[in-house]
C-alpha cells in the first residue's frame, strides 16, 4: 500500500525517510523520557549508572524532596504569578495599543508607526537596559518581570493587522447604539479576537515561563527567584560539587543538595520534570495555534 | 420623526460642502482623545524601555562611574578608548574567531536541517504518522535553555549519562568521558543541541511554503514519469527557493549573534572559555558581571554596528535577487 505505483529508487528513498524520521523522533523524545526515568529512580541507585529506558528502583522520593523544598515551591509561585499577571497585562496593553493604531484617523499615526518599528531593528543592548532598570528602582522588584515586557511591537503589528480585517460595520453599529471607542474595544473587539489572543497569549506565557536570564541579572533576593533561575543555580551548584567535592554554598536549596550530593542528579531530574510539565500540558493547545502564529508573523514580512 | 438638532444636521453635511472652516488641530486632537489615550501608554513604555537604553549607548564613549546618577553626562568623554582596549585585548581574536565560527557552523548545519526535514515530511503520505512526527519534533523548541541544557548535561554526564552508557556498550570507549569539559567537543555539542531544539519548529515555515506548491505541477510530472525524487528537486525545491533565500539572507545578517543563552548554559565550565567566549557572552561577563559597564557597552555597540552593516549588505544582495526585506 505504501509502495503503490512507486519505482525501485523511490521505494528506497521512502524507506530511508521513514527510518530517518523515526530516529529523529526518538532523539527528540528520549532525553525527556530518560529524565523522567531518572527522576523516578532511587538516587543512590542512579549513581551506579545504567538507568536508561526504565526505572530500576521505582520511587517518588525525589519528587517529595522537590516539593519539600520551600525555596523551590516559592520559586514556582513566583513563576506562576509572573506568567499569569505578565501575560494578561501584556496582551491587554498590546491589544489596546494596536486598536488605537488601527484607526486610520489617529493623529500622528505615521509617526507612531515609525517610532515602534525602529525598536524592532535597534536596541540599546544588555548593559544600557540593565542601567535603566537599576535607575528605575526595578531591581529586586516583582514588577521587573511585568512592566518592561508590557508592549511587544511584533504582537502589536499582528493584532493591528487582525483588527483591520474585522468588518467596519460591527463598530459602526455599536457606535450608533451609543458605544464609545473604549466600549467598542472592550465589548466587541476583544471578544471577537479569541484566536489571536490565544495564539499570542500562549507564546507570551511560554516566554514568561521560560525566562531565566532576566532574573539572574535583576534579582538577587532569593524570595523573588522564578523556578527556571533556581533550577539553573541548582545545576551550577551540582557542577561545583562535582568539581570540588564540597557543598559549601550559601542557600537553602543548595544546602539540601550539598547534603545529598549523591542524589543531586535525581533531584535535578525531578525538578526538570516539574518545570517542563506545564509546557507539555499546554502543548496540545499551543500546537493547534502556533502554526497559525508563525504564519501570521511571516505574512507581515 | 424626532427633531433634528443643529449639530446633527451639521455633521450630516459632507466636509467639503460645509461653510464653517475645519476645526483647529487641538480641537481635532481633543475630539479623538479617547483613541489617543489608548496609544499613549504604549508610546511611553516603548520610549522608556527601548529608546532610553539607546541613548545609554553613549556611555560607551565615556568613563562611566558606577555611582553616577540619572544624568550620564556627568561622566567624562573618552572617545574610542574602550573600543581600542577591546581591539587590543588579548581575547579579542579568540572572541571574534569563536563568534564567527560558531555562527557559521550554526548557519551551515542549522539552516539546511529544517529544510531537509520539511522535504522529508512532504514525502510522507501517511497523515497520522506525519502529524505524530511533527508534534514530537516541535516539542524541544518550547523548552527553556535551562531545561534543554540540564537535559543535555544529564545525557552527557559521567554519572549515568546515556551517551557514555551507549558508547561503553558498543565498546567505543572504556572510561566515561566528561564531554562538557573538553574543548574539542564543545562546538559539536553546542551546534547539535541547537539543531535538536529548533529543527522541528523551523521546518514549519518551509512546510507551509511546500504546501503552497501548485499540485498540478506534480500531476503533470507524474504523467511524464518523473520519480518522487525528481519531483522533489525539480519542482519542490525550486518553488520554495525564494523563501529559502530570504531566510538565508536574514541569517547572514546575524553573523555576529553566535548565541547567548545556549552558550551561557552549556559552557559553565570556565576551562571552555577559549572556545566558548563570543561577543555577547563577553559583554555579559566583562561588562555586567565585572561591572565595567562603559567597556561592555562599547563592545556591544561594536557588535551592533557590524550587525546592522551586515544586514544592510545582505538586504542589498536580496534586492538584487528580488526578495528584499524592506
Amino acid at each position: 500500500m505504501l509502495f503503490k505505483r512507486l519505482g525501485y529508487s523511490d521505494r528506497i528513498m521512502i524507506v530511508v525517510i521513514y527510518v530517518f524520521l523515526i530516529l529523529l523522533s526518538f532523539t527528540a523524545l528520549y532525553p525527556f523520557w530518560n529524565t523522567l526515568v531518572v527522576s523516578l529512580n532511587e538516587g543512590l541507585d542512579t549513581a551506579k549508572g545504567g538507568v536508561t529506558f526504565w526505572p530500576r528502583i521505582f520511587t517518588f522520593s525525589n519528587y517529595a524532596t522537590v516539593f519539600d523544598d520551600d525555596q523551590i515551591l516559592n520559586a514556582f509561585m513566583i513563576t506562576i504569578l509572573r506568567t499569569i499577571i505578565g501575560t494578561i497585562s501584556a496582551i491587554f496593553m498590546t491589544a489596546l495599543l494596536a486598536y488605537g493604531m488601527s484607526k486610520s484617523y489617529l493623529m500622528g499615526r505615521k509617526f507612531f508607526t515609525i517610532f515602534f518599528i525602529v525598536t524592532m531593528y535597534f536596541g540599546g543592548g544588555l548593559i544600557p537596559t540593565f542601567l535603566l532598570i537599576k535607575s528605575l528602582g526595578l531591581m529586586n522588584n516583582f514588577l521587573v518581570f511585568i512592566i518592561p515586557g508590557l508592549i511587544s511591537v511584533w504582537n502589536m503589528i499582528i493584532f493591528r493587522t487582525f483588527f483591520k480585517s474585522l468588518p467596519v460595520g460591527l463598530e459602526e453599529s455599536a457606535q450608533i447604539d451609543g458605544c464609545s471607542n473604549w466600549g467598542v474595544f472592550l465589548k466587541i473587539i476583544l471578544p471577537l479576537s479569541g484566536p489571536v489572543i490565544a495564539t499570542l497569549g500562549l507564546f507570551t506565557a511560554i516566554a514568561h515561563w521560560n525566562d531565566w536570564f532576566a532574573p539572574t541579572i535583576y534579582i538577587t533576593n532569593q524570595d523573588l527567584m522564578p523556578v527556571q533561575t533556581v533550577l539553573r543555580r541548582l545545576l551550577n551548584a551540582n557542577l561545583f560539587n562535582q568539581a570540588s567535592g564540597s557543598g559549601n554554598v550559601n542557600s537553602l536549596t543548595l544546602e539540601t543538595l550539598g547534603q545529598k550530593s549523591l542524589t543531586a542528579k535525581s533531584i535535578i531530574s525531578a525538578t526538570i520534570m516539574v518545570v517542563s510539565l506545564p509546557i507539555i500540558a499546554v502543548y496540545p493547545f499551543v500546537q493547534k495555534y502556533f502554526v497559525k502564529g508563525v504564519m501570521v508573523g511571516s505574512l507581515k514580512e | 420623526m424626532s427633531e433634528v438638532t443643529a449639530k446633527e444636521h451639521y455633521s450630516s453635511i459632507p466636509p467639503e460642502r460645509r461653510l464653517v472652516n475645519e476645526k483647529s488641530f487641538f480641537q481635532r486632537l481633543w475630539k479623538q482623545m479617547d483613541i489617543q489615550l489608548m496609544v499613549w501608554p504604549g508610546v511611553v513604555l516603548i520610549f522608556i524601555f527601548a529608546y532610553i537604553p539607546m541613548y545609554g549607548v553613549l556611555t560607551g564613549f565615556m568613563d562611566y562611574d558606577i555611582f553616577t546618577g540619572a544624568n550620564i553626562f556627568e561622566n567624562p568623554w573618552v572617545g574610542f578608548k574602550h573600543f581600542e582596549s577591546f581591539f587590543n585585548a588579548p581575547q579579542f581574536w579568540t572572541i571574534m574567531r569563536n563568534t564567527i565560527v560558531i555562527s557559521l557552523l550554526k548557519l551551515l548545519i542549522g539552516f539546511p536541517a529544517p529544510i531537509i526535514l520539511a522535504l522529508m515530511l512532504n514525502e510522507v503520505r501517511h497523515r497520522g504518522f506525519k502529524r505524530v512526527i511533527q508534534s514530537i519534533t516541535y516539542l524541544p523548541y518550547f523548552m527553556s535553555w535551562v531545561i534543554v541544557g540540564s537535559i543535555v548535561m544529564s545525557l552527557l554526564s559521567t554519572e549515568n549519562g546515556s551517551i557514555n552508557i551507549l558508547l561503553k556498550g558498543i565498546g567505543a570507549i572504556d572510561e566515561s568521558i566528561n564531554f562538557l569539559s573538553i574543548r574539542d567537543y564543545f562546538w559539536a555539542i553546542l551546534v547539535s543541541t541547537n539543531v535538536w531544539k529548533d529543527i522541528g519548529f523551523n521546518s514549519i515555515i518551509f512546510m507551509a511554503a511546500i504546501a503552497g506548491v501548485n499540485p498540478s505541477l506534480y500531476e503533470a510530472s507524474e504523467i511524464d514519469g518523473a520519480s518522487r525524487f525528481k519531483q522533489m528537486y525539480l519542482i519542490t525545491i525550486p518553488t520554495i527557493m525564494p523563501i529559502i533565500i530570504i531566510f538565508m539572507i536574514l541569517a547572514m545578517g546575524s553573523l555576529l549573534s553566535a548565541g547567548f543563552e545556549d552558550i551561557l548554559i552549556l559552557a559553565q565550565n570556565p576551562s571552555l572559555r577559549p572556545v566558548s567566549d563570543v561577543i555577547d557572552t563577553y559583554v555579559y561577563r566583562a561588562g555586567l558581571q565585572n561591572q565595567r559597564y562603559d567597556y561592555g557597552v562599547a563592545v556591544g555597540l561594536f557588535r551592533a554596528v557590524v550587525s546592522v552593516t551586515l544586514l544592510t549588505i545582505a538586504n542589498f544582495l536580496a534586492r538584487r535577487t528580488g526578495n528584499s526585506l524592506w
